[in-house]
């Protein structure tokens, strides 16, 4: 099994279309789409990010440069994500495939890394192995 | 860019992605639609047949699961013709377009899958072959891939899904719900089924590996998928709460040379948050369900004991003892009793423990269980019995079928002596 993550991005356009849909036709779609990746049993996590502009932490500089909205030449906005367990990338684009999701809409599948991705002299895992031996001691 | 263009081109892949998700709803309709359960699963298996044939050429479908349908019902109707029945059963078919609607119809849909779900778990049915019908027919996994998990020929599973369904056959077991009288019992039976698969992949009890971890990842799945289909059922989310948390523990549970880890050597830093939260949550729901909790939701509030635990020390080990005491009360058995005894020792000292293990260890209903020495091994251990703490040691690791867990009790021992 592995995790991947299905990362919304909409185009101005896009979020204006979407704006003109009722509200409560927009939950809906959304909500059994949730349930049946729910009751699939795949669903691990979701959010939907809110629309007004954020902020950006920018490290070119040091300290950091603070400004606001997107990245300056971002043309769609990230707004929401779902994580799912599946065992393969294709039941995730099935997934996908399945989203209420209107045109200038993009779903991006990327997988999340699990302790596998980690190589075997990471810092964490040796720090385990030397609480192991302390703790056999 | 190749590699991604790869990935979402290799369509049987895809196929079998679809398959995943829409077979148990396939199977079902099917089912329904023939009022034989064997005929359905083999419609839904030539369907699938059909699909990985044509849609590498002709791309998936707008609505795969429809096709499916649609194709499995179709050859249902090529049966009956060259049967001569098509009198008798064409009128229970409807046209084929309307398999759309019908899956789209989540309510009746759901129903089916439920009948299914009791159906692949049915009491005339071997454990084994209630394992291998539910991963295939509700899983949507392959013969193959049921054999890998198992780690038995495929010739095998193919064998255990035949005969399973000769067996209904012959008990004339019909595609629909258990009456209310044998409700309780047979939901049991199902959620006994899920869980056996969980813990052959938790903690596998033959072969070189100690965890299968995708077995166990695909049970706590279809206990969601139950979850879903009786959300009013405590229990049902008491063993999704068990399994999410229990599982929760998996990446901290191996060390590098894929041995097993100890709960108290465990680096609690690498256990999965997301499936702490989904426990907690089914837990939640279970106990917005009933007044007092079943044996999975008691399982699962002692693993949330754990989960919710910075260290050992730190462990509720007194509320965990008492939760041990409730479940013995509602399901004893001999191996809950054990782990009370591991759960006293820490919240009371070995001594006490002790006694609970040795009066275990007298009755002999775990004679074979490589736990009971294992135990009762680090009790002696504490106590500073170093000589009969070895030689409990040496005893486990010959009860012990799995090698990984084998070769732990093994070097504890020769550090011992």
């Amino acid at each position: 099994m592995a995790r991947y993550m299905l990362i919304m991005r909409a185009t101005d356009e896009a979020v204006a279309a979407y704006e003109q849909i009722p509200f409560e036709q927009v939950i809906e779609a959304m909500g059994r789409y949730n349930e049946s990746l729910r009751n699939a049993g795949v669903l691990v996590a979701g959010d939907g990010l809110a629309p007004e502009p954020g902020v950006v932490v920018d490290f070119s500089e040091t300290p950091p440069v603070v400004t606001d909205g997107p990245y300056g030449e971002t043309k769609e906005l990230f707004n929401g994500f779902w994580t799912l367990e599946v065992p393969t990338i294709e039941e995730a684009v099935e997934w996908a495939k399945r989203a209420p999701l209107t045109p200038g809409n993009k779903l991006e599948i990327r997988r999340v890394t699990g302790p596998e991705d980690f190589p075997a002299d990471n810092e964490w895992i040796q720090k385990q192995a030397e609480w192991r031996e302390h703790a056999e001691q | 860019m190749a590699r991604a263009r790869r990935a979402v081109t290799d369509a049987r892949r895809a196929v079998e992605a679809v398959w995943r998700i829409e077979s148990a709803r396939i199977v079902a309709t099917l089912a329904r639609y023939t009022g034989d359960f064997a005929l359905a699963e083999d419609l839904a298996q030539e369907a699938l047949g059909e699909a990985l044939a044509a849609w590498p050429a002709s791309g998936v479908p707008v609505n795969p699961g429809a096709w499916l349908v649609t194709v499995g019902k179709r050859r249902a109707i090529d049966l009956w013709r060259r049967q001569g029945r098509e009198s008798e059963r064409y009128a229970l078919l409807a046209e084929p377009a309307a398999a759309q609607e019908e899956l789209a119809e989540p309510d009746a849909v759901a129903d089916d899958v439920l009948r299914l779900v009791f159906i692949a778990c049915h009491p005339v049915l071997a454990r084994e072959a209630s394992v291998a019908l539910t991963l295939r027919t509700v899983g949507g996994l392959s013969s193959a891939e049921i054999a890998r998990a198992f780690l038995v020929p495929v010739a095998t599973v193919q064998q255990r899904i035949v005969r399973a369904k000769k067996t209904l056959a012959a008990a004339a077991v019909r595609f629909e719900l258990p009456p209310p009288q044998e409700y309780p019992a047979r939901l049991s039976a199902v959620l006994s089924v899920l869980y056996l698969i969980f813990n052959e992949g938790h903690a596998a009890s033959s072969g070189p590996e100690w965890m299968r971890t995708e077995l166990s990842t695909e049970a706590l799945r279809l206990a969601r998928v139950l979850a879903g289909l009786l959300p009013r059922e405590p229990e049902v989310h008491g063993l999704v709460a068990l399994m999410a948390l229990t599982a929760a523990r998996f990446p901290a549970r191996l060390d590098r040379n894929r041995d097993p880890v100890l709960l108290a050597d465990q680096d609690r830093a690498r256990w999965d948050r997301a499936l702490i939260a989904l426990g907690e949550e089914a837990l939640a729901r279970a106990d917005g369900l009933a007044a007092g909790r079943g044996p999975y939701a008691l399982q699962a509030a002692i693993a949330q004991c754990h989960a919710l635990a910075p260290s050992v020390e730190a462990t509720d080990w007194q509320r965990i003892v008492l939760l041990y005491e409730a479940l013995s009360r509602i399901a004893p058995s001999p191996v809950v009793e054990l782990n009370r005894a591991v759960a006293v020792a820490m919240a009371e000292g070995p001594a006490t423990a002790l006694r609970i293990v040795d009066a275990l260890a007298a009755d002999r209903a775990l004679a074979a269980y490589a736990q009971l020495p294992g135990v009762r091994a680090e009790l002696l251990v504490r106590l500073g019995r170093l000589d009969e703490a070895r030689e409990e040691l040496e005893r486990a690791a010959r009860l012990s079928g799995n090698e990984r867990e084998r070769r732990v009790f093994e070097r504890k021992a020769r550090e011992l002596s």
